[in-house]
Parts: structure tokens; C-alpha cells; sequence
């Protein structure tokens, strides 16, 4: 007379979850693919200043970066507390920006070197006087593209 | 008996593996492209060449900034907020005022002949000047171009001027030509 029976068996159905590495593995792949590890180590304080008009920079093999701003506190007995260059991994002056712009172009294929493009990043708080030398030092040496880093904000401080 | 079942390898850490994998690369990865403004920088200068024929008053539109972080534009102080406008109205001088720059007519494809200004914007700065004011003034000089190349690409065609074709944003770009010149900066403020 059970004309309700108890369903059998009880317990919850477990998921198949055979599929789940096939997932995990696809979103790996993707961040495999788009993952560009940072290229250097920063020694220099860097806050971006801001703007609002910024193009990106597409091709990250035509680009050479150029880093401005105070060395880190663990820098700072060393190289003092006057904003620095930074070239690759080390603490230059300008007079080495025309052998690093040179030795970056000849790493570069020949029909990339006229589109090379230099990437200044300078810390917001920096005195426009060491970017004005690295900017002749920079005609000095024919590499005219340049871009002022930014971070891309959508009201600019006044 | 010789048929025996093959033993299946558990898989069930697989997905174990793959997350601390995915998790790696989740955390190492930086995903932002660069962005920043751009510029071209004059060529250097030989020594030998004889100095450029002086541009007109008021063909020039006259930017300083000091030490201080202050504009001083066409001789008169003003605030970063106003910088905009003023160069707007500099570069577009709508009413042919004679204190604004003259205009010179050329011929450009899909406009035909049309009065392109011959303003020239000098930027000049402090060695004392923070950069954040510099890159500041040069945004604003870059957003008055730019609201200003907008505005004709939607009068003519409609759309804003990054949509457009190639060609077509090479004929606005003929009309208001990025003219920014920069002078050997000074040393007054001192620092």
C-alpha cells in the first residue's frame, strides 16, 4: 500500500567532474599566452603622473624604456636621494643613454630600427630638468619617437 | 584470464596541478599595455645653421610654465583648467580676429580648399617644473586637438574622428596639424 514510495538510493548525485581540468587547463593556456613577465626590476620610485589623451603603445619589441625618479630606500645611501636614470637593471647618467639607444637598435631587426619608439617613465614628482637632458641626450642620438608614460585616469588633477 | 582490466590512472589531481599552474600565472601576469603620450622630438641642431625666420606675433601661442607649477599664457597668468579653451580658440580662431593666427588656404581631399591655421604652439617649462604639470599642460594642449579634430569629423562625416578611415583622418589631420614646438628650456627657478 506504499503509494508513496521513498525515493531509493538517498543521497545527492555527484557531478561529473571529469571536465574540470579541461577548463582549468584553457584558462591556463590563455594566461600562458597573454602573460608578459616584468622585464626589469625596478630600483626607482615610480608613480605614474596622469592623463587623459594617451595612446598605447602597440608593439612592446619596438619599444625601449627609459626609467626616471628617486632610487628606492635601499638605493638611497648609495645613490643618493636626487632623482636617477635607470637603464635595463642599473642606475645610469645621460651620458649613457646614447650607447643604450644605440645598443638597443642594433638588437632590433633593420626594418623595425626607424620605428623605434622610447618610453619614458618618470616618477609624477620629478623635475622637469633631468627629462629635459634625457630628451637632448635622446635627439643626440636620432631616437625622435618618444612617449611620455601615463596612467590613463578620466579627469586630469587641476 | 589474460584478459585483465587496465588500471586507470587517477586524474583526480590533475585539476589540482593545473590550478596552482593557473594560479602562477594569474598572479605573475600584467596585462596593461603601455600607453603614454607621444611625440616626436626635432631633430638636432648643427651648430652651423643660421637661425629660422622669426614666425609672426601672433602666430604664436605662448605657454610657460615656471618653477612654481604657474602658466603664464600669451603673457597673461592663467589656470591649467582654462588652458583648453584658450587653445582652442588660438588654434580654430573662428572670427578672423587679427591678434589670432592667420590662415592659409590649401587643398585637401574631401574638403577641398579650406583655410588651415598657421598657429604654432611654444611650449616652454622650468628645469624646476614637476612633470606631472608638464605632462599636464601637454595633455590639455593634445585634448584641444583633439576635441577639435572630433568636432569637424562629426560635422562632415558624421562619426568621431578614431572611427574614421585612414585616409579620411589624414585629411582632418591636414586641417589642424599638430604644431607644438618646444624651446631650450631655462634654468630660473633655480634647483
Amino acid at each position: 500500500m506504499a503509494k508513496f514510495r521513498k525515493k531509493r538510493g538517498g543521497g545527492q548525485q555527484a557531478i561529473n567532474t571529469a571536465s574540470l581540468p579541461d577548463i582549468v587547463f584553457m584558462l591556463l593556456f590563455f594566461f600562458m599566452v597573454s602573460t608578459t613577465m616584468k622585464e626589469v626590476a625596478l630600483k626607482i620610485q615610480l608613480k605614474q603622473p596622469e592623463a587623459t589623451e594617451l595612446t598605447k603603445l602597440e608593439k612592446k619589441t619596438l619599444v625601449t624604456y627609459i626609467y626616471v625618479g628617486v632610487p628606492q630606500r635601499q638605493y638611497q645611501s648609495t645613490f643618493g636621494t636626487e632623482p636617477r636614470l635607470q637603464l635595463n637593471d642599473q642606475f645610469a647618467t645621460v651620458d649613457d643613454i646614447r650607447s643604450y639607444i644605440v645598443q638597443e637598435r642594433e638588437s632590433m631587426r633593420e626594418s623595425d630600427r626607424a620605428k623605434m619608439t622610447v618610453s619614458i617613465k618618470a616618477d609624477f614628482d620629478t623635475p622637469m630638468g633631468i627629462i629635459t637632458d634625457v630628451k637632448q641626450a635622446l635627439r643626440e642620438a636620432q631616437a625622435l619617437k618618444i612617449s611620455y608614460s601615463a596612467r590613463k585616469v578620466n579627469q586630469v588633477p587641476m | 584470464m589474460g584478459k585483465r582490466d587496465i588500471q586507470e590512472v587517477n586524474a583526480g589531481s590533475m585539476a589540482d596541478i593545473a590550478f596552482l599552474l593557473l594560479i602562477f600565472f594569474l598572479v605573475t601576469t600584467t596585462m596593461d599595455t603601455d600607453s603614454g603620450l607621444s611625440r616626436m622630438l626635432p631633430p638636432p641642431v648643427p651648430d652651423t645653421e643660421e637661425t629660422p625666420p622669426p614666425i609672426k606675433e601672433r602666430n604664436v601661442f605662448e605657454v610657460l610654465i615656471n618653477a612654481q607649477n604657474k602658466l603664464l599664457v600669451e603673457k597673461k597668468p592663467m589656470d591649467l583648467s582654462q588652458l583648453r579653451e584658450a587653445a582652442k580658440e588660438f588654434i580654430e580662431n573662428p572670427m578672423d580676429d587679427p591678434s589670432l593666427p592667420e590662415k592659409e588656404e590649401i587643398e585637401v581631399p574631401y574638403f577641398g580648399v579650406v583655410p588651415v591655421s598657421k598657429g604654432v604652439i611654444s611650449l616652454q617649462n622650468d628645469r624646476g617644473t614637476q612633470y606631472q604639470m608638464y605632462l599636464s599642460v601637454q595633455n590639455e594642449l593634445a585634448a584641444a586637438y583633439n576635441e577639435l579634430r572630433d568636432e569637424l569629423a562629426m560635422r562632415k562625416f558624421g562619426k568621431k574622428f578614431s572611427e574614421l578611415e585612414d585616409d579620411k583622418q589624414e585629411a582632418i589631420r591636414d586641417i589642424y596639424p599638430q604644431r607644438i614646438s618646444e624651446a631650450e628650456p631655462k634654468n630660473i627657478g633655480g634647483k
